[in-house]
């Protein structure tokens, strides 16, 4: 089931949590609405699963397979909702939880209830919870806890998965374990599906395709790698990891920040203002000139536990730059604190007005 | 959509009930409370105001405030005491006494009135032996403020307990290891933590005291000028139908326990502000 | 007006470290004892004793006379009227209330309140000034051969008044802690708006709504300055229990006052021990979730 989001605002008194929104999510893909808190991920999610309801407007559509499910309620949308603090029902037990959507069916449609006590006892299975269909949700761990919530959402076999900050109140290790789990389970079964998070790791680590999104729009729709690597806008840049911000102006086919000159594409952007983001990893340090084109800093910490060592410099007006290098490259160089180094230009981005160098 | 009155919500039933819920309330309280200041408008401010001065009744506000703000004074006292004793110490017993605080507010106030007459008059359990001290308690202003501190009770002690719970061990233990001695940290840190309570447990007697009836009557005496309360009066103005001397009462009464509401909610409200800083 | 208590669970362990010296601790302790003996027990146990202190025999006597049966039913329907009522009132309320945003709402809880800081008295008069026979209605009712004051209904009427925002206290707070999260999990998984409300919410505020219908309960038979205002005190038709009571007493017929009195006492009683087994319940439910954590609020265990 694909599900496309067409041209949809959302108000709330005043504020704009969603403007002009237009998506789609291919069939049986896992998609990751990407965004800090505020930019309307959740607000997006909840108006596909029908819990809020979207601006009135002409264009305003939300399809499911090219179907306009607008005038369906939220218990007609077929749809599994993983709530971010699971939601569980606190007076039923797990197997309780799980047969719920099942249970509440109309009459005619109501599965028997061995079938019912067939379908939960395959899901318990499913989420490796077997033993535990008697205790009741407060008798059971976060991580566990969101497994049965899963199992819930799942139990009425929904057409698409939507999951809200799935492992926002786990802790670091559960969530860890969780997201891979949940990356095997959706490669199983293939349901398509949506979760909100704000951890650029999580979604990029789990996710077939990521939304970042930003004040109430989307900034960017891409795979991993391309959200990643190749960011449409600033935001996208600093959003996704560390990443040093240098301001320099156009002149004439270049693009230039101090010592160091892009060449430019667009020769008629002649004297604005550009500002140039570089990752950590896209800067070099020397302690000796080159010839490479360099800023001259010093180094004020050096962070050297974890998978590459970490450099905190200060350049001559006191701006800060980080700088990331494998350890082999930082054993070999032997820079202390306190030394002035070079800093040279690998890669990078650099943004002028609405366009991209 | 900003001017809407309702923000959207999936969960059905908002129309129902909320229209239920209007319709009962404007039936059973707001059209009938709105009938006494109706009824005291078409008075006339002269005669409400020689109503609610006439001397007997003004000795009427005096009895039950005075009275009233005593059984609050005491209740303040002995409730902190009560209040601490429930939730920092554990003796036998302890369990059966907590619930039995409630039990001003299980009795009826009928009840709770004539069971407190048998006590204190001239030859009762406690009365004979006050009697000889000189002291009378049944028919005098003296058992009016009994009966206060008796339907009071509970508000002082149920307002302090999760206070005191609160109260993280933490400060006291800051307090001590900065070298305050026991009495210094009750005074400095204890005090101060539970004064909002206290004061809210207070004003919560005192309201429900101005306008307590039935604990009162049987053991006041009802003699005018002297031991009688104001909800009194009113009962009298009604059985000789004088339904406007009645209302004007009714709506100083009325006035006064608003005010120690709204006082009371300020207290809150500004004590809820400045421990989560905000404004 | 009236207390009511909200549930409250409050920890009762001492802190080691901070412990008041011994001499302290037990004089605070005699003081708590002596005080609440005074006021509390010896009220109490004098109600049993002068209700039987003329033998158990004149003590039955005095109960099963016909106008104290008749007190007894007219309380009871009162008390079945009455706390219903306001039972559904209550869950209508909270779920507008907790459910939903909405303008003026803090406006609404202040209302719904009210009658908490209305004197009985006061609320009795009320009444009287809409049915009453120089009130409102009350030509019209004359003419139609109508009564509600001095009659069944304007007890009932006034009972309800006082006993209006028992459970809707209890309920309100609750359920905005308790957030309407799970009501949208079981709409998104099909379930309607009742069946929602009987299998996810019901379930999840039952003990808060026993306890207020307990408190409702016990205010709605043992009003008495309300009743006393409203219902002309008519032997045998209009006598609630309590009105029954004060009517024996000022006759100084003391004996069957208490008599009557004792009955009011135990259910009194009752009402307490209900009382405190719900809260014990709703502790030991709390103790295996961890929801238990949110504290009270300062001073806000209760209300007037």
């Amino acid at each position: 089931m694909s599900i496309e989001v067409r041209n949809i605002s959302k108000t709330f008194s005043g504020f704009a949590a969603l403007t002009d929104v237009s998506l789609v999510v291919p069939d049986g893909e896992l998609v990751a609405l990407l965004g800090p808190s505020g930019s309307g991920k959740t607000t997006l999610l909840r108006i596909i699963a029908g819990l809020e309801e979207p601006d009135p407007g002409p264009d305003g559509r939300i399809l499911f397979n090219d179907e306009d499910v607008a005038g369906r309620g939220v218990g007609q949308r077929q749809v599994g909702f993983v709530f971010q603090h699971y939601a569980l029902f606190r007076h039923m037990s797990v197997f309780e939880n799980i047969a719920f959507g099942l249970r509440v069916r109309p009459r005619g449609s109501r599965p028997s209830k061995a079938a019912i006590d067939a379908k939960v006892r395959e899901l318990l299975q499913l989420i490796q919870l077997d033993n535990v269909g008697n205790r009741f949700p407060s008798q059971l761990s976060g991580g566990q806890r969101q497994r049965v919530a899963l199992a819930r959402a799942l139990a009425i076999e929904p057409r698409v998965l939507l999951l809200d900050e799935p492992f926002g109140a786990l802790d670091a290790r559960v969530r860890q374990d969780l997201r891979q789990w949940l990356r095997r389970l959706h490669d199983e079964i293939h349901v398509t599906s949506v979760f909100v998070t704000h951890d650029q790791e999580e979604a990029l680590e789990v996710a077939d395709r990521v939304v970042v999104m930003n004040e109430g729009r989307i900034e960017q729709n891409g795979t991993p790698e391309e959200v990643f690597h190749h960011p449409a806008t600033e935001f996208v840049m600093q959003f996704l990891g560390h990443v040093n911000l240098f301001r320099g102006r156009i002149e004439a086919d270049h693009a230039v920040f101090g010592p160091w000159a892009l060449q430019n594409t667009d020769p008629a952007k002649d004297g604005q203002e550009a500002r140039m983001f570089v990752r950590p990893y896209d800067l070099d340090i020397n302690t000796t000139e080159d010839g490479r084109p360099a800023v001259t800093a010093t180094v004020t910490r050096i962070q050297a536990a974890g998978p590459t060592a970490k450099f905190e410099l200060l350049d001559e007006n006191s701006q800060p730059i980080r700088v990331e290098m494998p350890h082999d490259r930082f054993r070999a160089m032997n820079v202390a604190k306190g030394d002035r180094v070079f800093v040279s230009l690998k890669d990078a981005r650099v943004y002028v007005e609405d366009y991209v160098i | 959509m900003g001017s809407s009155f309702k923000q959207h919500s999936v969960i059905p039933g908002f129309g129902m009930t909320l229209g239920f819920t209007v319709f009962y309330l404007s039936l059973l309280v707001l059209i009938p409370l709105s009938a006494l200041f109706l009824k005291t408008a078409t008075m006339g401010w002269g005669a409400f105001w020689t109503t609610v001065t006439d001397p007997r009744v003004v000795a009427s506000y005096k009895l039950t405030f005075g009275a009233a703000l005593a059984g609050a004074t005491i209740n303040a006292v002995f409730g902190f005491v009560v209040a601490w004793t429930l939730v920092r110490y554990s003796f036998p017993g302890k369990g059966l006494i907590d619930a039995m605080v409630d039990l001003p507010f299980a009795l009826p106030t009928a009840v709770s009135g004539i069971a407190l007459t048998a006590i204190y008059s001239r030859n009762g359990w406690v009365g004979q032996w006050l009697e000889p001290l000189g002291i009378h308690v049944a028919f005098t202003p003296l058992g009016v403020g009994v009966a206060l501190t008796f339907i009071g009770l509970p508000f002082v002690v149920r307002t302090l307990q999760p206070a005191i719970a609160d109260l993280d061990p933490e400060y006291e233990e800051a307090a001590a290891s900065l070298g305050a001695g026991r009495v210094q940290v009750f005074l400095r840190v204890i005090c101060p933590g539970l004064l909002p309570a206290l004061l809210t447990g207070f004003a919560l007697a005192f309201a429900r005291a101005l306008g307590e009836y039935g604990s009162v009557v049987f053991i006041s005496g009802n003699m005018p000028m002297r031991t009688e309360i104001t909800p009194l009066l009113i009962i009298s103005k009604l059985e000789q139908y004088d339904y406007a001397g009645a209302t004007a009462i009714a709506v100083v009464m009325l006035l006064a326990s608003f005010t120690i509401l709204l006082g009371i909610n300020t207290l809150q409200w500004r004590h809820v502000r400045r421990i989560h800083g905000r404004g | 007006m009236a207390g009511t208590v909200r549930l409250r669970v409050s920890p009762t362990k001492a802190p080691q470290a901070v412990r008041d010296p011994a001499w302290v601790r037990v004089l605070l302790i005699a003081i708590t004892l002596l005080f609440l003996g005074l006021f509390l027990l010896l009220p109490l146990v004098s109600v049993f004793y002068e209700a039987l202190r003329g033998g158990v025999r004149l003590y039955f006597a005095s109960l099963i006379n016909a106008d104290a049966m008749t007190a007894v039913r007219l309380t009871l329907l009162t008390a079945g009227i009455a706390v219903p009522c306001n039972l559904v009132f209550g869950l209508a309320a909270a779920w507008a209330l907790a459910k939903f945003e909405f303008r003026g709402k803090g406006t609404l809880i202040t209302l719904i309140d009210l009658p908490f800081a209305v004197s009985p008295v006061v609320s009795g008069l009320v009444f009287v000034l809409l049915f009453g026979a120089g009130g409102w209605f009350g030509p019209w009712l004359t003419a139609n051969n109508l009564h509600i004051i001095f009659a069944v209904p304007g007890v009932v009427l006034a009972t309800m008044f006082v006993t209006f925002p028992f459970v809707a206290r209890e309920l309100i707070p609750l359920m905005q802690e308790q957030g309407s999260e799970e009501e949208q999990a079981a709409l998104v998984l099909g379930a309607g708006g009742w069946k929602t409300f009987w299998h996810v919410t019901l379930p999840n505020i039952k003990w808060a709504l026993l306890y207020g219908v307990i408190l409702c309960n016990a205010r709605a038979m043992g009003e008495f300055g309300a009743v006393s205002v409203v219902s002309g005190h008519i032997r045998g038709r209009t006598n609630t229990m309590p009105l029954h009571v004060e009517i024996l007493y000022n006759e100084y017929n003391f004996q069957a006052a208490f008599a009557v009195a004792s009955l009011l006492a135990l259910l009194a009683l009752v009402t307490l021990a209900a009382k405190t087994l719900v809260e014990w319940r709703v502790r030991a439910n709390m103790g295996q979730d961890e929801s238990a954590e949110t504290p009270t609020p300062p001073g806000g265990g209760m209300t007037l």
